[in-house]
């Protein structure tokens, strides 16, 4: 046994693991996740998946990937580059190196980085003996040779053993990263409770990895992450998507609606239907729709027929509800309707994450359609935002389009668990039972919202429409007065739910020289960059929205304090846009970035610089 | 019925006090041209939901956009006036989120069969346990005289000035593909029918679709009158009635016999034909081939199938998803959300 020689105390580490899409690298990273969470550090993490579900074996197109960023203070990144990277082949070499720091970790399967597979990569000769590595801390282990070791007392095939490979780099990372072995092999006994081959052979190879790594001279300095100052509370690991499902169930239930969800799948929305179908126990009904039309109908007919109705998309399923979207603001419904963004236009870059459908949300409906839009920030504010935007749509008699995106919805995050009776209550307007005075189109004065009037319930029979209502009543009418007066009526209606809303906060002083705005799933790497420039001593603040569509009251009072204003988003700047059109009294600058990819801290860091001495 | 299971976990209440017509009537000043057929279907709808006898107010009425689809501001009960091509979505979400309704729908054939087409077949795939209205006129009357993908070939419109070159579709025959297990036609003329028809359906668990050839009396005139016309009608009409055999004509003279694996016309004692030859009309069956060529049928060869002709009796959709929920709720590890956020790997900071 050599001795653990030196520990290097760090604060922050960004590991990322690739391989091929059949090297089972997301449940390696979710494994050393889960083992980061056990030891107390706070993380973010993100899947990287490839487009295609099976691409041809050594391609970049079959890469698939899984970054985690853990430390001893609050994470709110995935990263911008790695400390370490794992690549089991080739291909996963050449896709990530770009990402990687000067001088961080390489581990390679250098059994993989035969000929045949560096050529399909890409690579003329192989990068592992050309000297193109060397400013890195590279280990070349024989990760399938050994794996095949250490599973040839069990007698299973090369293609079985090769399937464990995976738990050999894990090994390996455990023993760098300083975590006991225990709660892996826990897993995998669970995992493999029917398989005890397979149990053996995991184990196996997860050991061998870790003893391997414990001979390695460059692995004696072990990296230790201190455990993270967070609050006290319970907490887990959560993915955006599935935040977005769960607080979509605690709404349902804190309101008394049952929650129905009807929705078509699409990329990177569909695992929020996928968790919610889960729940039948939950009273949830899931119907998956013949396509995305069909989707927020069956919704508007629960909606109307009293379920919190809830339908989840992307950007293109998105512009097939528009018309729908349209009738739901027309019938004065609760409908909340999620659109998990990706890079657009047209089918565009499905796993790739963007801002851009802002401008779909706000404005892409025929006609004078003013509704409620919102958007999450971050993996755990999904939970938050869906609730929230529940909540609204409900007590408010209107369809909410709530934005999220492929970043933060596939992302991870620990979770403070909250209770549910804890959250804000949601007071639905429920008409009741042969109320005489029940008319489809009266108004509540202070809120303008209509009632909800159940099919079902004695005495309150009526009919509503896409066609224009005569207000109050809710018979159709063309009449000229009527029809500028709901305009007006439908639009005061949204505006009034700023009174129902938080106010804008910031993150910094009141005052300063640089505002910077955002909005939505950029939020971790925004607060990164800001936090880092104030802790130099710079009079920069940020404003990140949630509520758009109305925008808080305060937010003109807010943005008058600051010398300059900055509009940071993943598009070409529709929210500047919008706060031009909204707020026009301020000069806005813009920084905006669609590649497809999150902002990197360093790349706001450089800009807000640039701002901040150009004054 | 012995044929006819009711599989239904969830009823509709039913109204303690009799309900008449005029419970029904909205008082809504009905905009229908004079003479259209519509205004038949109305007075069915208003006569057959207080036979029904549901409380009022658990009838519901869904509708698209078309002359068809301003049917629900006609009728008082609780109603949603949709978009094009989408009342069979709304009322599958209406329908599943509230399995005591009676849900009706009301549609027609460019609603249903073109721009509503994909909600059609799925709606009728699902089984969902609703009943709809198909207004078949065979042309589009809202946006004034084009033609709709029922329209026979070669038929002149607006937008077909030298004759449509389309294939139509038939009704029953798309219902049946798409797994249908009911399916009815009756002409707007006969009053009774139609009653009788829409009483069935009610009583159907799952989708029923009647398809109601319905005289579009400005822009399609006389679309049916070769079967329709008091002249012609008797030979050009079977009427199916079940556990009856399938005789039609002034006097019941002619009949429907197998002939092999076609349908034919013969007349009773014609040929050393006798009664017991022709087809008894069994609307339950499970297999859809008979009832498939008896939707197919249309002069000059044969009369058109008019009443009940598919009511099998299969499980729907509502009740299975209320039987998921029952059982999710029996043995699910969750009993409120609390619990399913303090599943799995949970951990305190302290
Ligand atoms: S246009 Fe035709 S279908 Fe429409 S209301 Fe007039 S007669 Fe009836």
């Amino acid at each position: 046994m050599h001795k653990r020689s030196k520990i290097l105390e760090l604060d922050e580490v960004v590991v990322k693991f690739a391989g091929d899409s059949g090297d089972g690298m997301q449940l390696t990273g979710t494994l050393f996740s889960d083992a980061a969470v056990k030891a107390g550090n706070d993380l973010a993490t993100f899947p990287d998946f490839p487009a295609e579900i099976r691409a041809p074996h050594n391609t970049i197109a079959g890469v698939s990937g899984f970054q985690v960023h853990i430390g001893k203070h609050r994470i709110l990144t995935t990263g911008d580059s790695c400390d370490v990277l794992v690549a089991m082949n080739p291909a996963s070499l050449k896709a990530n190196i770009q990402w990687v720091k000067p001088g961080a970790m390489i581990i390679v399967d250098a059994d993989a980085f035969e000929e045949k597979a560096f050529t399909i990569a890409g690579y003329k000769d192989n990068p592992l003996d050309n000297g193109s590595l060397d400013s890195f801390q590279l280990i070349k282990a024989s990760i399938s040779t050994m794996t095949a070791e250490a599973v040839s007392e069990l007698n299973v095939e090369r293609k079985v053993a090769d399937k464990t490979r995976n738990m050999f780099a894990l090994g390996m990372m455990l023993f760098i990263f300083n975590r006991p072995l225990e709660p892996t092999i826990e897993y995998l006994h669970r995992k493999f409770e029917k398989n005890a081959t397979m149990y053996e052979a995991n184990k196996l190879v997860l050991q061998a990895g870790y003893g391997y790594a414990d001979t390695l001279e460059v692995s004696r300095s072990i990296y230790m992450v201190s455990p993270a100052n967070i609050e006290k509370g319970k907490y887990r690991t959560i993915m955006g998507n599935t935040a977005t499902a769960w607080g979509l169930l605690a709404a349902s239930e804190r309101s008394g609606r049952p929650l129905f969800l009807g929705s078509y799948p699409i990329t990177p929305a569909t695992e929020i239907m996928v968790e919610l179908a889960k729940h039948k126990s939950l009273g949830v009904k899931v119907l998956q729709a013949e396509d995305e039309i069909a989707g927020i109908c069956s919704a508007i007919g629960a909606s109307f027929a009293g379920s919190l109705a809830v339908t989840t998309t992307s950007g293109p399923g998105l512009s097939l509800k528009s018309e729908a979207i349209g009738l739901a603001v027309m019938t004065e419904l609760p409908l909340v309707i999620i659109d998990v963004q990706r890079a657009g236009p047209s089918t565009g870059m499905p796993t790739k994450s963007e801002q851009s459908d802002l401008y779909q949300a706000l404005f892409g409906r025929n006609g004078e359609c003013p509704l409620v839009v919102m958007a999450a920030s971050s993996p755990a504010d999904c939970f938050y935002a869906a609730y929230e935007a529940a909540k609204i749509a409900m007590e408010h008699m209107t369809p909410v389009i709530l934005l999220s995106d492929g970043y933060i919805g596939n992302g991870s995050q620990l979770f403070k668990i909250p209770k549910v009776a804890e959250l804000a209550e949601i007071r639905p307007p429920l008409a009741k039972a042969n109320d005489p005075n029940y008319k489809p189109y009266l108004r509540d004065p202070e809120t303008l919202v209509r009632q909800w009037a159940l099919p079902g319930t004695e005495g309150l029979r009526h009919r509503v429409g896409g066609l224009e209502k005569q207000n109050v009543e809710g018979n159709v009418s063309t009449n000229p007065a009527n029809h500028q007066n709901m305009v007006d009526l439908r639009a005061a209606k949204i505006q009034k739910v700023a009174d129902f809303i938080d106010e804008q906060t910031v993150l910094g002083e009141k005052d300063g020289d640089l505002l910077v705005v955002s909005w939505g799933g950029t939020h971790g790497a925004i607060t990164s960059a800001v936090t880092a420039l104030q802790g130099k001593g710079a009079k920069i603040c940020l404003a990140h929205f949630k509520h758009i569509m109305p925008l808080p009251k305060n937010t003109e009072d807010l943005f008058k304090a600051f010398k300059r204003i900055v509009v940071c988003e993943l598009n070409s700047g529709q929210f500047v846009n919008y706060l031009r059109m909204t707020l026009p009294g301020f000069k806005y600058h813009q920084i905006n970035k669609v590649q497809g990819l999150p902002f990197m801290v360093s790349e706001l860091v450089e800009k807000f610089n640039l701002l901040l001495e150009n004054q | 019925m012995t044929h006819h299971h009711f599989i239904a976990n969830f009823t509709v209440a039913r109204s303690e006090e009799p309900l008449n017509k005029e419970d029904f009537m909205s008082g809504e000043m009905v905009r229908w041209c004079p003479g259209c057929g519509s205004h038949a279907i109305l007075n069915s709808v208003e006569q057959v939901f207080p036979r029904i006898g549901y409380k009022k107010e658990n009838f519901m009425i869904v509708s698209g956009i078309g002359c068809s689809s301003r049917f629900p501001y006609y009728v008082n009960t609780y109603g949603f006036h949709g978009i094009h091509g989408r009342a069979s979505a709304i009322a599958t979400g209406v329908k599943l989120a509230n399995p005591h309704l009676s849900v009706w729908i009301a549609t027609g054939d460019g609603d249903s069969m073109a721009i509503g087409g994909n909600h059609f077949i799925h709606l009728i795939r699902r089984n969902v346990d609703v009943n709809l209205l198909l207004f078949n006129n065979q042309i589009y009357g809202l946006t004034k005289g084009q033609y709709s993908p029922t329209s026979p070939m070669g038929t002149v419109t607006k937008t077909s000035p030298q004759g449509t070159i389309e294939h139509p579709f038939n009704p029953g025959e798309l219902v049946i593909g798409s797994q249908g297990t009911f399916f009815a036609r009756v002409a707007d003329s006969n009053q009774k029918m139609m009653t009788d028809v829409m009483f069935e359906a009610a009583r159907h668990d799952g989708t029923s679709v009647i398809e109601i050839l319905q005289n579009c009396i400005i822009f399609a005139d006389k679309s049916f009158a070769g079967v329709t016309d008091k002249d012609v009608r008797d030979n050009r009409q079977l009427h199916l009635v079940h556990g009856q055999p399938m005789l039609f004509g002034k006097n019941k003279e002619n009949g429907i016999r197998l002939n092999g694996t076609r349908l034919e016309v013969v007349t009773i004692g014609q040929n050393g034909v006798p009664l017991e030859d022709i087809l008894v009309h069994d609307q339950y069956r499970a297999d859809p081939g008979i009832h498939l060529m008896l939707a197919k049928m249309a002069p000059p060869l044969y009369p058109i199938a008019l009443g009940v002709i598919r009511s099998a009796s299969f499980s729907t959709y509502d009740d299975q998803v209320e039987e998921q929920v029952r059982i999710g709720k029996a043995t699910g590890k969750y009993r409120n959300v609390d619990d399913l956020l303090n599943s799995g790997d949970v951990f305190d900071v302290k």
